[in-house]
């Protein structure tokens, strides 16, 4: 008997073993390494700058060294000039709209709401010189500022409010002979500190990222392979792969991580399969603005008090504007869970003029949704906030902020509504009823950056978990573990129990029947022998 | 009385293994249902793959060795002496009444087995199974990879799934109970592990028939 025991017992862990066996733990992943060893070599420029005879002069003006650069990269503008850096705007099939033309000339934000007739100040991140209003001339080669992305002396520094004119104090000789490629300081110039401030915007590109660890930034850490931007970012004719959703509409020539990574980055097959429907960064993104904190709420309605007849601000304790009469009242976070929608590339925005359908307005919208095929879950920052709108025509305005001196109508000096609207409008060419009020927005942010090293990412259970996970809010298809029939549930349950009961009292009467009927019988043979029965 | 060895070696191996890799399919299912952790989510769905497909080869060695020993015979159903046991375990059992119908090597199920049996090979099992692989395949991939389920909604497979799993968990609960009606509570379980189990002579079983006729 035991031996037969025995051998169940050996059954029993020959399965559990071979369970064990056929599952297999990850191997090394020879394809990172492959990656690795590919981005660690720096690309050593075959040109020194500082060498050309053509830059050994006093430029006077920026425009100058333009046609310095220009003498040797004969035909550069031409694609610096095609670019939507320069144009501020790029022509895309949209949905519902048709073709038309989106970029920062009018699209509308509910950061520092637009560009129109704040061009002197917004200038300072247009690759361009003098962008004083919106009667830009596009076509002036002379205006292109190549120092901007190009400078790798980190001098070069664009001025405030200065229509995209360098700073006065930038030794334009020293800049013009120091240029290569772009490096994380250039880019990050604009794209660290849009919207007025670091990290205010995306949340997931700040100034840390120019000397981070890999934990807040797996690519770009020091500690790390410390890629450079245009690494991904890559500028084949000056045209910059990638693009962002608050400017951008279209599914094209976009950076991926897919294209070094491949579309099987896992050594599991279970989570390469979730790449149907989950994007990378959903999970590899567990948290932005992890250094410093980004601006989550922005209320508009609130901007314009006076102490003493003067503009003040209300700081927090980590040194974020919480208030400022300019601009209104501000909501800032660090360490922050995205949020998750469904994105499949393309998108659409609230441009200057556009209606309001809805409350809260969507300054853009990100198309996707399950059933759609190329939709995957993306994660995104929220910005909310409310700003100003034209009751009658049920429009967002376009205010004029900036203003050289007071007087001069705008907000940021004189903080009259009634007059910087009518101007910004004007200036915009568009109709302004006199009435306005403040309406909610919502604006969304794609975060691809800020990814962490895998140990880091997202688990299983964050996501598949029956209460508030990541996914909570994300409805209308079923995830194992999240979702279940709960009738069926209860039902099985009720059921698995009744069966359980049903058995327990069907043994306990035997038991008792057996008791009894043992009982009665030795009773009849006691009596019917006369003697104790066997 | 005579010992007689009824479940062959194979049959024996079968029987545990699938038991085993049925609890363990049940316990990290379940887990991966939500109903409770114990692996952890990811451990339990691998865990659980793996198993499924131990279960999957278990299955197909059984079909061929069912068919090629001529097994399957055994479940064939039948409503003879049906009623007499359902009547046998409703109250026959409380009043110390022998089996209705008698084991032997040629016909080792008692007709109510022969059609639960069959329900559990020709409905439950397929049922669980096939909609467990339509479960692990289910993938809306993009473009470069293949698509094996794509349109039918995870929901009704997970339905289909779990409602195996439970009416599984059922059989389970009364199946272990039903093995201690045996001639004494353990005889069936030790049969099943060893192969061997004392059985009433054929002679006896037509003997008690007959009392149970003339009763009626």
């Amino acid at each position: 008997m035991l031996k037969y025991l025995l051998s169940v017992a050996v059954v029993l862990i020959l399965t559990l073993i071979m369970v064990n066996v056929f599952h297999d733990e990850d191997d090394y992943n020879l394809k990172l390494e492959e990656l690795k060893h590919k981005y660690v070599f720096k690309a050593v420029p075959s040109v020194d700058h500082r060498k050309l005879p053509a830059l050994q002069k006093k430029f006077e003006t920026p425009q100058e060294v333009t046609e310095a650069c220009l003498s040797c990269h004969t035909e550069t503008h031409k694609e610096v000039m095609a670019s939507s850096h320069w144009n501020w705007e790029r022509v895309s099939y949209v949905e519902g709209r048709g073709i038309s033309s989106a970029g920062k000339k009018n699209v509308m934000n509910n950061f520092c709401l637009g560009t129109n007739s704040n061009q002197k100040s917004c200038a300072k991140c247009h690759i361009g010189y003098g962008m004083t209003d919106s009667q830009y001339d596009f076509n002036n080669t002379r205006n292109v500022d190549c120092m901007v992305c190009h400078d790798n002396s980190e001098e070069y520094l664009k001025g405030a409010s200065m229509a995209g004119y360098p700073d006065r104090t930038v030794n334009l000789e020293h800049v013009a002979q120091s240029v290569g490629l772009p490096q994380k300081s250039n880019c990050g110039s604009c794209h660290f500190f849009s919207g007025g401030g670091n990290n205010v915007k995306h949340g997931d590109l700040e100034s840390a990222q120019l000397s981070c660890s890999r934990d807040v930034d797996v690519h770009m850490g020091a500690n790390g392979l410390n890629l450079e931007c245009v690494a991904c970012h890559s500028a084949e004719n000056h045209q910059i792969l990638g693009k962002l959703y608050s400017v951008s509409t279209d599914n094209t020539n976009r950076v991926t991580c897919e294209q070094c990574h491949t579309n099987s980055a896992h050594l599991s097959d279970v989570l390469n399969r979730h790449s149907s429907k989950v994007s990378c960064q959903a999970c590899h993104i567990p948290e932005y603005a992890k250094v410093n904190s980004t601006k989550m709420a922005w209320k508009w309605s609130d901007a314009g008090k006076l102490k003493d007849g003067k503009p003040y601000e209300d700081d927090d304790s980590l040194g974020n504007h919480t208030y400022l009469s300019i601009k209104g009242s501000f909501k800032w976070a660090r360490n922050v869970k995205p949020d998750y929608i469904w994105f499949n590339g393309t998108a659409d925005q609230y441009l200057l003029g556009d209606t309001i359908q809805s409350v809260p307005v969507k300054m853009n919208r990100l198309n996707g949704s399950y059933h759609d095929r190329l939709s995957k879950i993306i994660p995104v920052k929220i910005h909310t906030g409310d700003q100003i709108y034209d009751k009658v025509y049920n429009r967002l305005v376009q205010p004029k902020l900036y203003g050289e001196t007071a007087g001069d109508s705008a907000f940021w000096k004189d903080f009259k509504w009634d007059e910087a609207v009518a101007a910004g409008m004007k200036e915009a060419g568009l109709p302004y009823s006199g009435q306005y009020g403040f309406v909610e927005t919502e604006m969304y942010w794609p975060l691809n950056h800020m990814v962490a090293p895998k140990g880091q990412a997202v688990g299983c259970t964050e996501c598949h978990t029956r209460e508030n996970g990541r996914l909570a809010k994300l409805t209308g298809f079923y995830l194992p573990g999240r979702d279940r029939n709960r009738l069926q549930d209860s039902i099985g349950y009720w059921m698995f129990m009744l069966t359980l009961a049903a058995v327990f009292g069907h043994a306990l009467i035997r038991i008792f029947t057996k008791n009894y009927r043992q009982r009665y019988e030795k009773q009849i043979v006691s009596y019917d022998e006369g003697k104790p029965g066997e | 009385m005579r010992n007689v060895y009824i479940y062959k070696g194979f049959e024996r191996f079968w029987h545990w293994s699938q038991a085993s890799l049925i609890l363990f399919l049940a316990l990290t299912g379940f887990e991966v249902h939500g109903s409770f952790s114990v692996f952890g989510f990811g451990k339990a769905a691998e865990f659980h793959r793996t198993a499924s497909w131990l279960l999957i080869g278990l299955i197909i060695f059984s079909i061929f060795w069912h068919f090629t020993t001529g097994e399957w015979r055994q479940y064939i159903p039948t409503t003879k002496l049906l009623k007499e046991q359902i009547n046998y375990y409703l109250s026959g059992i409380f009043k110390g009444e022998p089996h209705p119908s008698i084991k032997t090597e040629l016909s080792k199920l008692n007709p109510l087995q022969r059609i639960v049996y069959l329900g559990f090979k020709l409905v439950l099992i397929p049922m669980t199974v096939i909609s467990g692989i339509l479960y692990m395949l289910y993938k809306t991939i993009d473009q470069n990879n293949l698509i094996v389920v794509e349109d039918y909604p995870l929901a009704s497979i997970a339905f289909w799934h779990t409602m195996g799993a439970i009416l599984l968990m059922i059989f389970l609960v009364v199946h272990v109970y039903m093995t201690t009606t045996g001639e004494t509570p353990t005889s069936n379980i030790k049969a099943m592990i060893t192969g061997y189990e004392e059985i009433e002579e054929e002679d006896d079983s037509s003997v008690s028939n007959e009392k149970k006729q003339d009763k009626k």
